[in-house]
């Protein structure tokens, strides 16, 4: 578990990061390092330079905003737990925070460096689609938004280009948000989702509801809200409308689950979590 | 017998503070100077001719000391031995190099090493190597390697059929002719991966004036390691020091003799330079041994009443690649002598064929081949109250030997030598509710809620053991166990044991017995173990046999000491030896209590040696050497209940009671310490843990990503209580409870769920139940797909 040799360097600024990010094409970019350190430790990734963004602090930050809540890139999953408006207002975030990795991952992972990453069985992405979140990103060329439907486009890749750095999530908060909730099946050994579902319900019975976890990447199952946005969400109604589900998605199949099962945790996390959003 | 004060309290473990405040040296901490860093080379493949080893590149790296082949090493270097070698099963051990030349059989299996100035430099080099190989036919399933045509692994092991082992006793065919029930039932047994906190790890250092070598060994047992080094390395055994630091856990996978124990000295001899290897997690799931892995087919007999009759069964137990140290007796005398458990069965054919596979060597893993047993008989059992219609619990209890019966000699050939079953079950059921939860499971099926509660009454042999009965089931050493005591002048008492605790808490108990013994406070006995230059000769901590046999050794010495001290008190207060008593650290004359003279005073008479009776050497120092007479054969009932959710085939334990009988009780706290790791392995057995290789011997849960070790968070509360049948034969009436949790567990867990699905009509599944496979069970089954 020893990476290879590597170039080091910790930026002050985003716009340093960027000049260095110019100058060294092959360099990675690292926020807390959950990820990326593992994966040089057992040599699947061997990037010859790392710009380790930790030490911009400025982009650690949850603010409420008038129409938005603001989240910096690099606000670690236990600030984003904690944090009282997150879990007075953005309930499903607080929860996906709380179930990330262990007490140590949570103290060193960020919100920014886990979308980026956007492994398909992290929390976060599918609470960043149901609650229509947006993150901003700076690069050379200056800064640009992309919206959570936009931003998540395979395994581990996202709409982000190479010079880009990610630097705040952003999360409407009109119309009201009623209720929001996080359900996941932990896998027993990595902890990673197997299953996660995440569910937004707005004013005026708007209705969101998105799965990490289930396939290459996150994704909302618009069929679902369809079916469901304006009904009166009971037990019955939810379980009736979840056994759609599933349908047209290529479900990941792998040693714990295979799509049948995963299918099936599709429908019960998904009715799971609508339900105790309405709660 | 003097023990009162101490015996019996739970007290905290003294080596506790170190080990949590980070004070302990692990071999990883022993730092030398111009010490030196090794890196393996390991093979990708699972069955392969090597046809090249280039290391010009990796030579040319910055840092690089030495660099090292199987070809460089197969000249100087002896095989590795195997050292249980069963009798009467046709055992053929194939050569066992310490790095491949020519050929790999496993994915892991070490081809090549590097030394360089940092660890950093000796993986950049390792990694620098080009092996070429040539992939070879793979066979990874042990029943499917014992067929004709199966890729063969050695030439010594035609059809790779290493031993066939058999246990026969009373006439099995006519007690199956004439019982009303049979069950015939195929069961896996799921291979693990020990996973010890601490990998394991190696730093040498050679002296090369004085030609010795001293060896820090991630090792349960220095003395076995010592001995086998001398063989490896061709080195004399005096001339070679094994010192087993702190050792981060064994359970069992620290018992074996690794190819980098062996290499590791061997370099640091060849460079004149110390040498350390630590291994990383990626490693220690390929290169160190896995445990269990059997396929068995077993039959039952019994009579509708709920008698069982006999046991009829063939396993197929996957050895790996190579016979590790230990692995023979691990499927056969430790796991078939036992079969019976608690219960009076008249008959028994059982055969094991231990096959050789292209996977990472299968050897003893807590429970060793016990774990195994106890999952058999007792899902066994319950299969039988199943078809019988009678409630698992009769079954128990018509099958149970009689108290009135011990010491009571199975069909299998072995003799428990004390029992009393019915009050452990009892108990288990009391603290369960047993009548009041079969209500609520009854109240929960009406709404289709799967509620089960299952039961496990196990029998245990440990204590290795008798040494005669090790050499006659062909195990290459002794079983006694060994103290030596020194008391200093100030009558502070060193004890010195054979034996190599790792975890389990003997500084502590052993501490507790010393201290009651000699009438001494703890704090004025220390407890020295793991080096085999100051330590008596040992055979290690393994199969629950530290306490028993340490002890055995322990008393003895103390009675020495007592011995010695009655003839140096008898001079003193001119007495005559036979007037002299002993109570309580000192020593009187009987019927004048105040002609006295303490412990202290004795020892420093005795040390200073200015007045000695005649023939009494001086000092105060005596070794004494146990070999118990049998085994000792602790048992209980666990008992736990589930609730499995029918949505998503999740089972969540409700409750888990243990209720053990392993004699009497040294420290109640470290018993229950080891009952509760224990039960945690054992559980995570049933519910999350599986080594998954792929058909070309590819391990797909190869890293803790994949593994389920179990966590805190996963596990219930335990709940443990005791019934106490001492050991007859003991000193101190004590049996081993090293491994009971993992030998119980395991299947109380697996008969909770059978019993929350039997309403489905599934009789049984095999381990692991994960989500995924009770929930698949479940569909198509009455009520059970929602």
């Amino acid at each position: 578990m020893i990476p290879a040799a590597f170039e080091y360097a910790a930026p002050k600024n985003v716009s340093e990061a960027l000049a260095m990010l110019r100058q060294h094409p092959d360099a990675k970019v690292m926020a807390g390092g959950q990820s990326l350190l593992s994966l040089m430790k057992l040599r699947v990734a061997s990037p010859p330079m790392v710009v380790d963004l930790g030490r911009i602090r400025d982009l650690s930050y949850i603010r409420e905003e008038k129409e938005h809540i603001a989240i910096g890139a690099l606000t670690t999953h236990t600030d984003i737990e904690r944090s009282s408006v997150i879990q007075k207002r953005l309930k499903a975030l607080a929860e996906s925070a709380e179930q990330i990795g262990d007490l140590q991952v949570r103290n060193r992972g960020t919100i920014g460096g886990s979308l980026a990453h956007a492994d398909p069985a992290a929390d976060y992405p599918a609470a960043f689609l149901a609650l229509e979140g947006t993150i901003v990103v700076q690069g050379s060329s200056g800064t640009r938004t992309i919206t959570a439907d936009q931003f998540f486009t395979g395994l581990f890749t996202t709409a982000l280009k190479a010079n880009e750095i990610l630097t705040e999530v952003r999360f409407p908060t009109s119309p009201t948000i009623n209720g929001s909730a996080y359900k996941k099946m932990k896998h027993p050994a990595s902890g990673f989702a197997v299953i996660g579902a995440a569910a937004v319900v707005r004013a005026g019975g708007q209705l969101r509801l998105a799965f990490t976890g289930a396939a290459s990447h996150a994704f909302r199952a618009k069929t679902i809200e369809t079916a469901l946005s304006g009904k009166k969400l009971d037990e019955a109604t939810v379980r009736a409308a979840m056994e759609q589900a599933a349908q047209g998605v290529d479900l990941l199949e792998d040693l714990f689950a295979d799509k049948v099962y995963r299918a099936q945790l599709v429908k019960v996390y998904g009715r799971r979590a609508v339900l105790a959003a309405v709660q | 017998m003097a023990v009162s004060k101490l015996f019996g309290a739970s007290i905290k473990r003294r080596d506790d503070p170190q080990l949590i405040t980070g004070k302990a040296t692990y071999t990883d901490d022993v730092k030398l100077h111009g010490l030196a860093y090794a890196a393996f080379v390991r093979s990708p493949h699972a069955h392969a001719r090597i046809t090249s080893v280039d290391t010009s590149k990796a030579r040319s790296q910055p840092g690089v000391a030495a660099i090292y082949t199987g070809k460089d090493v197969a000249d100087k270097l002896n095989p590795l031995p195997c050292a249980w070698l069963i009798p009467n099963s046709d055992l053929k051990v194939p050569p066992r190099p310490v790095m491949a030349s020519d050929r790999v059989r496993y994915v892991g299996e070490a081809v090549a090493v590097v030394v360089a100035d940092s660890r950093y430099a000796a993986r950049d080099a390792a990694e620098a190597i080009e092996v070429s190989y040539d992939p070879l036919p793979v066979i990874v399933n042990q029943e499917k390697a014992a067929k004709p045509g199966a890729p063969q692994l050695h030439a010594e092991v035609p059809n790779n059929v290493s031993f066939t082992w058999k246990v026969v006793g009373g006439d099995a065919s006519a007690a199956f002719a004439s019982a009303d029930i049979v069950i015939k039932q195929r069961f896996l047994n799921t291979r693990l991966i020990p996973n010890a906190m601490e990998a394991r790890a190696a730093t040498a250092q050679y002296n090369s004036a004085t030609g010795e070598l001293t060896a820090w060994l991630t090792t349960q047992n220095p003395h076995i390691h010592r001995f086998v080094l001398s063989l490896v390395l061709k080195m004399p055994e005096h001339k070679i020091r094994v010192i087993a630091p702190e050792v981060g856990g064994g359970f069992g996978s620290k018992l074996p003799v690794y190819p980098e124990d062996a290499l590791v000295p061997f370099l640091a001899r060849e460079l004149g330079r110390p040498v350390k290897w630590t291994e990383d997690r990626r490693e220690n799931y390929v290169a160190t041994i896995h445990g269990r892995d059997h396929i068995t087919d077993l039959e039952v007999a019994a009579k509708k009443d709920g008698t069982i009759l006999a046991l009829r069964g063939v396993t197929y137990a996957n050895m790996g690649a190579y016979l590790s140290l230990a692995a023979p007796g691990v499927p056969t005398i430790l796991h078939g002598l036992i079969l019976p458990g608690c219960y009076t069965i008249g008959a028994v054919d059982y055969t094991v064929h231990g096959v050789l596979t292209n996977t990472t060597p299968v050897d003893t893993y807590r429970g060793a081949g016990r774990p195994e047993t106890t999952y058999l008989i007792e899902r066994a059992v319950d299969l039988v109250a199943h078809k019988a219609g009678l409630d698992p619990v009769e079954v128990r209890r018509k099958n149970f030997i009689p108290k009135d019966k011990f010491p009571a000699t199975s069909v299998t050939g072995i003799t428990y030598d004390s029992g009393d079953y019915h009050p452990a079950l009892d108990k288990a059921l009391q603290m369960v509710d047993y009548t009041g939860f079969r209500r609520q499971q009854e109240a929960a099926r009406k709404q289709n809620r799967y509620l089960g509660v299952g039961l496990s009454s196990y029998v245990e042999i440990c204590g290795l053991g008798p040494s005669p009965v090790a050499g006659a089931v062909g195990f290459q050493g002794g079983l006694y166990g060994s103290a030596m005591i020194r008391i200093a002048p100030t009558g502070k008492v060193s004890v010195f044991i054979g034996e190599s605790p790792h975890g389990q808490g003997e500084e502590t108990t052993f501490a507790q017995v010393t201290a009651d013994y000699l009438g001494l406070p703890l704090d004025d006995v220390e407890i020295i173990s793991g080096d085999t230059a100051t330590t008596p000769m040992g055979w290690g901590t393994y199969g629950s046999r530290t306490t028993t046999v340490g002890t055995g050794a322990i008393v003895k010495a103390c009675d020495k000491i007592i011995e010695k001290g009655k003839k140096v008190a008898a001079h003193l207060l001119e007495a005559s030896e036979q007037d002299i008593a002993f109570e309580d650290g000192r020593f009187f004359v009987k019927g004048s209590p105040e002609r006295v003279k303490t412990i202290q005073e004795i020892t420093l008479m005795a040390t200073l040696a200015w007045n000695l009776p005649a023939g009494v050497e001086p000092g105060m120092e005596v070794s004494a050497f146990y070999d118990p007479p049998n085994f000792v054969y602790p048992f209980g009932t666990h008992v736990c209940t589930v609730e499995v959710d029918a949505e998503t085939g999740q089972v969540k334990i409700l409750r888990y009671i243990a209720v053990d009988d392993c004699g009497r009780v040294i420290n109640p706290l470290i018993v229950d310490g080891q009952v509760h790791g224990g039960i945690t392995q054992g559980i995570a057995q049933t519910l999350l843990e599986e080594v998954v290789y792929d058909e070309n011997g590819q391990l797909l849960t190869a890293s803790m990503l994949d593994y389920a070790v179990p966590k805190a968070g996963q596990m219930p509360r335990y709940e443990t209580a005791r019934t106490v049948t001492p050991s007859p034969h003991h000193p101190l009436g004590i049996k081993g409870v090293g491994e009971t949790g993992s030998i119980a567990s395991t299947v109380a867990v697996a008969n909770a769920v059978m019993d929350a699905l039997a309403p489905l009509g599934i009789a049984h599944l095999d381990m692991p139940l994960t989500p995924k496979k009770v929930w698949h069970a479940m569909q198509g089954r009455k009520g059970g797909a929602r």
